[in-house]
């Protein structure tokens, strides 16, 4: 089991894919986990950009209030989400 | 309250979804509508709108329940495309049946402005071969922060 991190968005572009698997090695992921395994296996571009102040972050559906909180355990869903535009 | 949320993978007909909201809403005084749909000017060539599943349209159920609150509605749809759109096509429409006309087109205002740049969607437009991610402008965040103040 893995923790499934999603890019929406022009995050998408920036890390290449739509998605990614991490596997902490203590089994849970917390902010300077995510900032340090996306430079490493994705591309520090991404790692960037999650630590822009204008993306957010969700943890299985929810939007975390404060993302530098997050923690992810195996089988979780992290996903960045860039500004947003609709309509 | 008669309400039809929609996310839409394919296009899809305003028409229809608003002459349904006028036929379950018979004591309604007026209808209000706005149809949002890719230009045909400025040499955008397609629009592509990409959203996340657990966010985006629970969003949308969420932002219809504040339009009912605040304003005296009848009935309101709020239904909006993803994926890949042509010029011409419609993007979103939101529509608001109430008594009286101020709560009609105030809760399409407030609806779309939420839609613009408030809501849990990444637009990208097809320009000279290339796609470009847009951010809402500055504007869009002024209409937004006006119903903070009131």
């Amino acid at each position: 089991m893995a923790i499934k991190v999603v890019y929406l968005g022009k995050l998408a572009e920036i890390a290449g894919r739509d998605e990614s698997e991490l596997v902490p090695s203590s089994g849970v992921l917390d902010w300077a986990d995510l900032a340090e395994m996306l430079r490493i296996h994705v591309n520090p571009q991404i790692s960037d950009a999650l630590c822009d102040e204008r993306t957010v972050l969700a943890l299985n559906g929810a939007v975390l209030p404060d993302k530098h909180s997050l923690e992810a355990r195996h089988g979780d869903e992290v996903a960045l989400l860039p500004p947003v535009s609709g309509g | 309250m008669f309400r039809d949320i929609r996310l839409i993978g394919a296009a899809f007909d305003p028409n229809s979804a608003v002459d349904a909201l006028s036929a379950a809403t018979p004591g309604a005084g007026g209808v209000a509508t706005f149809t949002g749909k890719v230009r045909v000017t400025g040499g955008v060539e397609a629009l592509e709108l990409s959203h996340y599943e657990p966010l985006t349209l629970p969003g949308m159920e969420q932002l219809a329940l504040q339009a009912e609150k605040r304003f005296d509605l009848l009935g309101l749809v709020i239904i909006h495309r993803v994926g890949r759109m042509n010029r011409g096509e419609p993007i979103v429409c939101v529509s608001a049946a109430a008594h009286h006309r101020r709560a009609a087109i105030d809760a399409v205002d407030f609806c779309m402005d939420h839609l613009k740049s408030a809501a849990w969607f990444w637009k990208r437009e097809l320009r000279a071969g290339d796609w470009h991610w847009i951010e809402p402008r500055a504007d869009d965040y002024a209409d937004l922060a006006r119903w903070d103040a009131k």
